[in-house]
């Protein structure tokens, strides 16, 4: 029997073996050489060659610290947004009385996941565009005497970012809203707390998990997000991704990309800690 | 709040309390008709605009079906090359490497599932973060990362053996793998986390090898597992645009680098024809992938 037993445990190992090695290949390699790319200095054709330098990272806080400062800014109001839309939202769905309402409730909203994220971006180039639907319908209300140029703005961005992410926000509050037990609003309520007292110490309290994987869900992808203000955003919506997509093209910069996308991967892993951080904080009370 | 203090709450306070319930009341009801809107309206216009008669989507003038037909004849408007048969082409790649990119990553990822859940080795919590990490990763970093390596390691190939290796199907389908590994490993976890590993401990005692342990228990009972993994392993890479973009090469692009090229470009009805049969076809992908999720669940 021990015999056996350690033998299953050196299965074990030898078992993840191949796995570790094809993740350790072809994941964290290329991301150490990322790294040792973005402190090298650009040659010909926009590939990396010595000696090493810091210039790209000067230059990413230097005259790229706007579009840094407009990514993070603009992934922030789309959390927000996502979450103000989301969390009434998951109420919603999960206080339907009958079980099949809930379902329909919840399959319309994952229902448009389902389409390619491309095609999904593309519906609003239809609807923002200066012949789009949206100013098509306002001039022919005669509400507007010229078309709106909403594509190719940030705001386009944001509602993108918004239309590609907010499941993201809705379904981790809908499975934090099921969980939560009706009863204790009853109680606060008997206890004398109003309505917003109940909601801010009872409701929202029990829903902070949900909430906060919620807000990590959508933070993280929209902070790197590359298709989104590619086909929405034009010069004024350009985010980080946008200008790392540009270091591989024909005039590019591979350091200079490796080095934004580095400060993006911070960025990111900073979020996360943040999420962590909160999240074991709220375990904790 | 003391009882004395509840009983000296005025009027004022309680009408305020009502009036906040009336706002709420009214703010929940307006805020999911508001969200469905959002949501729906925009694949909803998609959809309308690829039969309107006119290439306009500021209005609809009429019911046609001639976008669909141009795209079935190989006749796009005069501004854009399009031919049916390379976006055939393209949907047959996206196949190709959602199948070869699934088997492995299915393979790997129970793998490292099994491995994670049974075995008992130094370095999980290592293990555990490099699983964790390709999923919250930002795909750009991904996709640029991958991009580079290639190019060192193709490099480096061709200064050794002179011989030049162009990126193809291959490096696309490490991207796949390498991004769908975490995503099978999630799920087959879960499963395995649901399991009862007694069973195994009794298959042993009765004399199986972990061989035919694996074969005999495990593997039957995580099998609703791997079946999920593989799909949605499938799916994400059938969807995949971003990491495909920058690793694929030429002639090998697959269906979404494709649809970008006609998206990057104007908006035309026929494009938005092409966006109408693409969205129901993976909408029906996706519900006969669920319904046989379903089934498998269920059998089990």
């Amino acid at each position: 029997m021990a015999f056996r037993l350690r033998r299953l445990r050196e299965n074990g190992s030898l078992l993840a073996l191949p796995t570790v090695a094809w993740l350790v290949v072809f994941f964290v390699l290329p991301l150490a050489v990322v790294l040792v790319f973005s402190f090298m200095s650009r040659g010909r054709g926009g590939v990396a060659i010595l000696p090493f330098t810091i210039e790209h990272y000067e230059r990413t806080f230097g005259v790229f610290f706007i579009i840094l400062r407009r990514s993070i800014g603009l992934a922030a109001l789309t959390t927000v947004i996502c979450l103000l839309l989301g969390y009434p939202l998951a109420f919603f769905i999960s206080t339907r009385r009958r079980r099949v309402l809930r379902q329909i409730a919840l399959f319309l909203v994952i229902l448009p996941f389902w389409t390619n994220f491309l095609i999904r971006t593309y519906a609003w180039r239809i609807l923002l565009g200066e012949e789009g639907t949206i100013n098509g319908v306002l001039l022919s209300l005669g509400l507007i005497g010229e078309p709106l140029s909403l594509l190719n703005t940030q705001l386009a961005v944001v509602i993108g970012l918004i239309y590609g992410f907010l499941p993201f926000m809705v379904l981790p509050i809908y499975a934090s809203v099921e969980r939560f037990n009706f009863r204790y609003v009853d109680a606060a309520h008997d206890l004398g707390a109003n309505d917003i007292r109940t909601f801010l110490r009872v409701v929202l309290p029990l829903t902070l998990p949900g909430v906060l994987a919620g807000c990590a869900l959508v933070f993280i992808p929209s902070v790197g997000a590359f298709v989104t203000p590619d086909l929405l955003g034009g010069a004024k919506g350009l985010m980080i991704g946008n200008l790392i997509n540009k270091q591989f093209g024909g005039s590019g910069n591979m350091p200079l990309g490796s080095a934004l996308s580095i400060v993006m991967m911070a960025v990111v892993m900073l979020s996360l800690l943040v999420y962590i951080f909160a999240n074991r904080r709220e375990a904790g009370d | 709040m003391a009882p004395a203090a509840q009983s000296l709450i005025n009027q004022g306070s309680m009408r305020r309390n009502r009036a906040v319930r009336r706002l709420g009341q009214v703010g929940l009801w307006l805020n999911p008709v508001f969200a469905y809107f959002f949501l729906w309206a925009p694949i909803l216009i998609l959809v309308l605009f690829s039969f309107n008669e006119s290439k306009s989507v500021a209005s609809f003038t009429g019911f046609t079906l001639k976008w669909y037909n141009n795209i079935l004849n190989n006749v796009m408007g005069a501004e854009r090359a399009f031919s049916t048969e390379i976006m055939l082409n393209a949907f047959r790649n996206s196949l190709f490497v959602g199948a070869v990119a699934t088997a492995i990553a299915t393979v790997l990822g129970t793998m490292i599932a099994l491995a994670m859940a049974r075995g008992r080795f130094p370095g999980k919590s290592l293990i555990d973060s490099l699983l964790f990490l390709p999923v919250v990763i930002p795909e750009i970093t991904q996709a640029i990362s991958l991009a580079i390596f290639f190019k060192v390691a193709f490099d480096w190939i061709a200064g050794i053996s002179g011989e030049r290796v162009f990126p193809g199907f291959h490096t696309i389908i490490i991207a796949h793998v390498t991004f769908n590994i975490s995503f099978v490993a999630i799920v087959v976890r879960a499963r395995l986390a649901d399991m009862d590993p007694q069973l195994e401990e009794a298959a042993g005692d009765l004399g199986a090898n972990p061989w035919r342990t694996f074969w005999r228990v495990t593997f039957p009972l995580i099998l609703p597992g791997v079946v999920s993994g593989a799909l949605l392993a499938f799916t994400l890479s059938l969807d995949d645009f971003v990491i495909t973009f920058f690793t694929s090469g030429v002639g090998t692009s697959t269906l979404p680098v494709f649809v970008y090229g006609l998206l990057k470009l104007t908006v035309t009805p026929e494009v938005n024809a092409i966006s109408t049969i693409m969205m129901v076809l993976s909408t029906l992908l996706i519900g006969i992938s669920l319904a046989m999720q379903g089934r498998t669940a269920s059998r089990a």
